[in-house]
């Protein structure tokens, strides 16, 4: 029973990983790429690392557990910080949005 | 198991998507998204590939992978901005 629930966590995160990979190929510009990499890939990783810790814990792993509970913190930390530092060194190195974007709040704020 | 030998196997292929990306990226901050993705997805492939041989120290990768992932970025953005490593 509990190995069906980490196989449903680790094929959920499966799904958002794939998405993620195909929308940073499929999407027009760097700031849409950047928030289908980045949301869909962080949650499908926690995902993935949280089933495989409800697994190794039903194995009797428990260091592998732990660490794999203690990686997945730490991405959920880590991993919006970067995306936000790249978008924002994006922007002021001066890419472009994509033609049919139609809002930049970050240069309304800058011209103020 | 077989499920999750079929789950590195989808993660390579996910890998390999974000390699077309790093290779075809018409701008440096495109590859930057793409190095940070792929980070992120090598540490769940290592998670997987350790539960399926049943040995804990491949967590020990996973961890350094993250750490060395997220400051790589955080210098490339650093470097986007046209900024010194020190302000």
């Amino acid at each position: 029973m509990i190995e069906h629930i980490a196989i449903a966590l680790v094929a959920i995160g499966l799904a958002f990983d794939l998405l993620g990979a195909i929308g940073l190929i499929r999407l027009p510009d760097i700031y849409n790429r950047l928030q289908a990499a980045t949301k869909c890939v962080t949650l499908g990783t926690t995902s993935i690392l949280i089933g495989v810790a409800v697994h190794a814990f039903a194995q009797d792993l428990n260091a592998l557990g732990i660490k794999a509970l203690i990686c997945a913190a730490f991405i959920l930390l880590t991993s919006p910080v970067a995306a936000h530092a790249i978008a924002r060194g994006a922007h002021i190195s001066g890419v472009r949005l994509w033609e049919g974007s139609v809002v930049d709040k970050y240069q309304e704020e800058q011209n103020k | 198991m077989t499920f999750y030998v079929l789950a590195l196997f989808i993660l390579l292929f996910a890998c390999f998507l974000c390699l077309c990306r790093i290779g075809m990226g018409p701008t440096a901050p495109d590859r930057t998204v793409a190095i940070d993705t792929l980070g992120t997805l090598v540490v769940g492939f290592t998670c997987i590939y350790a539960l399926t041989q049943g040995l804990d120290f491949y967590m020990n990768i996973a961890i350094a992978w993250a750490l060395l992932s997220f400051i790589g970025t955080i210098a490339l953005a650093k470097y986007l901005e046209g900024r010194g490593f020190d302000d």
